[in-house]
């Protein structure tokens, strides 16, 4: 589903990604782990479009997508979210989620005023699936409360329900899990099953909590200095001694191999 | 006969206020809304002021003209004239942060004043033009007055109940989430750049019909009407005060602001002669002071920027889930 290749990209003279190359297929939880500035951040934001790569190519189901924006790559299916919840902050709980859905009709200025009528009935149906939604999330009780009031945990889930208004196909986690507590966090994990098996919603999911990483992902990759170290399942890479390495630093490696 | 002229001032100061609230309601599109600081509003004002003016102004010698249109074409054009002129500046400085495009817009507003003052062959250079018709114009003075009054308060009424249905409708919602998060409205789809310039155009476009009003209200339109205190800053304050991301609080805004400014005219007048060119500088002075005023104890305005899903409200939003209220409080 995603081919990414040699993807390279530097800030001035240090490369934050290195020759990148991996692939994620279609309906899987792909987990991107690696220790504090390996790249994964980096890395997604080049295969959503936020940045230009230096070098390299992303393709997204078969097709060249290197050169696309966010927006355009949003409208083919593939959705990230943020690490740190890029909430809207003076709408609505319920209007972050209704903005969402692609191609309304009372996007356009002239509808609005000429079409009124087929506008509401449309909004209704994004309204009706955005109370879904924030059911599925149990947001229910904050719809009508400014998003940027909520909670930290209620951002991220909210960021997860945003990639829920549309039909996606590849949805980026950026660290779901940080800065939300142990109950909430089974619940987000329950979630993103969810979406993974009934929607049919592939993820790659950058995470620090190797709780999650292992009950979620399989494969998972391991990045570090900008490249991939290793990617196989869970267990493979847990004990690779590169990625203890990686880590750990040079050191304790020596010491502990 | 103190009466009289009572009202008269009174209708005066509320066809001002008419003709600035339809530039705060455009400056609210762009600055409230969309969140781009659009510093060149007199340059918006100045086209339009002048197209309507070509337009319907009749055949004069020595500049462009004379084409004695109907008034209606002529504001039609103003605001086209408006949109045309903004489009190109848009597609070039929307790509700047906030503040650059201030400086960019401030920079385009003066080269249009310039271009204005000495192209006379276009506007009459500094003479400006005169012979401006106004609608209702051959009726005596006060009934004319009054009639240009309606006719503001209708165009008024018309162009917040046009706006107003853009800011409930998903354009803007789409526009509001542009403003609070670049970054999360481009992850969501949307086409920032486009959308942005669809708003700066917009709002252009109506500061292009308050100079069309401006100038055929006033019969003559000079370069010296497009002085940015008055055509760009007085307005900014009149937003900011009002509540901008409130059309209400924006007409609000208005109001007060120009209420304060000319009643401080007729106090200064009163001054003698040494005193009165000081006061000048007094005036400009309160209304500053009372910009720093609202900004210290009550920054979102005097009317804020309403829920606009609250009108969803009373449609059926389930009660609170106290489980899931529980756990996201921990």
């Amino acid at each position: 589903m995603l081919d990414v290749k040699e993807l390279t990209m530097s800030f001035g003279g240090f490369r934050a990604v290195d020759h990148c190359s991996f692939s994620v297929d279609a309906g899987t939880i792909t987990g991107l782990v690696g220790p504090n500035g390996a790249g994964k951040t980096t890395l997604f934001n080049l295969i959503a479009g936020a940045f230009q790569p230096s070098s390299g190519t992303i393709r997204f189901q078969g097709e060249d997508v290197t050169k696309l924006s966010t927006d355009e790559l949003f409208h083919r299916g593939l959705v990230r979210t943020f690490q740190i919840p890029h909430e809207f902050h003076r709408l609505s709980t319920l209007e972050n989620l209704m903005l969402v859905p692609p191609k309304q009709s009372g996007e356009s200025l002239l509808s609005n005023w000429l079409r009124f009528g087929a506008v509401r009935a449309q909004e209704e149906v994004v309204r009706q699936r955005a109370m879904e939604t924030l059911e599925f999330l149990e947001l229910t009780h904050v719809a009508t409360e400014r998003a940027g009031n909520l909670s930290g945990g209620q951002k991220k889930l909210l960021e997860l329900g945003r990639t829920m208004m549309t039909d996606a196909k590849l949805v980026l986690l950026d660290e779901p899990a940080a800065g939300v507590n142990r109950t909430l966090l089974r619940k987000l994990e329950e979630k993103i099953q969810i979406l993974n098996q009934e929607r049919g919603y592939t993820f790659i999911l950058i995470e620090h909590d190797m709780e999650m990483i292992e009950k979620l992902c399989d494969p998972v990759i391991c990045m570090a200095e900008g490249q991939v170290l290793i990617s196989g399942d869970f267990q493979t890479v847990r004990s690779d001694p590169r990625v203890l390495e990686a880590y750990l630093g040079e050191v304790a490696y020596g010491e502990t191999a | 006969m103190e009466l009289i002229g009572l009202a008269n001032y009174a209708v005066y100061m509320a066809i001002f206020i008419g003709i600035y609230a339809i530039l705060a309601l455009g400056l609210n599109i762009q600055w409230g809304f969309t969140g781009l600081f659009n510093a060149g509003i007199a340059g918006f004002f100045a086209v339009g002021a002048y197209a309507s003016s070509v337009f319907t102004s009749p055949a004069a010698d020595g500049r462009l003209g004379g084409y004695d249109l109907p008034i209606v074409v002529g504001w039609i054009g103003a605001m086209v004239c408006a949109a045309l002129i903004a489009w190109p500046i848009g597609k070039v400085c929307l790509r700047f942060r906030s503040d650059y495009l201030a400086i960019a817009t401030i920079g385009v507003a003066e080269i249009i004043r310039l271009v204005v003052k000495s192209e006379g062959w276009m506007t009459g250079g500094a003479r400006g033009i005169n012979n401006v018709p106004r609608p209702f114009g051959e009726l005596p003075y006060f009934q004319s007055q009054l009639a240009y009054l309606a006719l503001i308060i209708a165009v008024v009424g018309l162009v917040y109940f046009l706006v107003e249905r853009q800011i409930k409708a998903p354009w803007g919602r789409m526009m509001r989430a542009i403003r609070d998060n670049e970054a999360a409205a481009a992850a969501m789809g949307k086409d920032i750049e486009q959308r942005r310039l669809e708003a700066f155009v917009f709002g252009a476009a109506l500061m292009g019909l308050g100079g069309a009003l401006f100038a055929h209200f006033n019969r003559s339109i000079t370069p010296e009407a497009i002085d940015p205190m008055v055509a760009t800053f007085l307005i900014w304050i009149m937003l900011i005060l009002g509540g901008s991301g409130n059309n209400r609080g924006a007409i609000l805004g208005v109001a007060v602001v120009w209420i304060i400014w000319s009643m401080s005219e007729l106090v200064t007048d009163q001054l003698p002669q040494e005193y009165a060119i000081k006061a000048k500088y007094m005036r400009i002075f309160i209304i500053g002071l009372m910009l720093q005023l609202v900004l210290r104890f009550r920054p979102e305005g005097i009317l804020p920027e309403p829920d606009y899903s609250n009108h969803e409200k009373k449609k059926k939003v389930p009660d609170a889930n106290k489980a899931s209220d529980a756990s996201a409080a921990e």
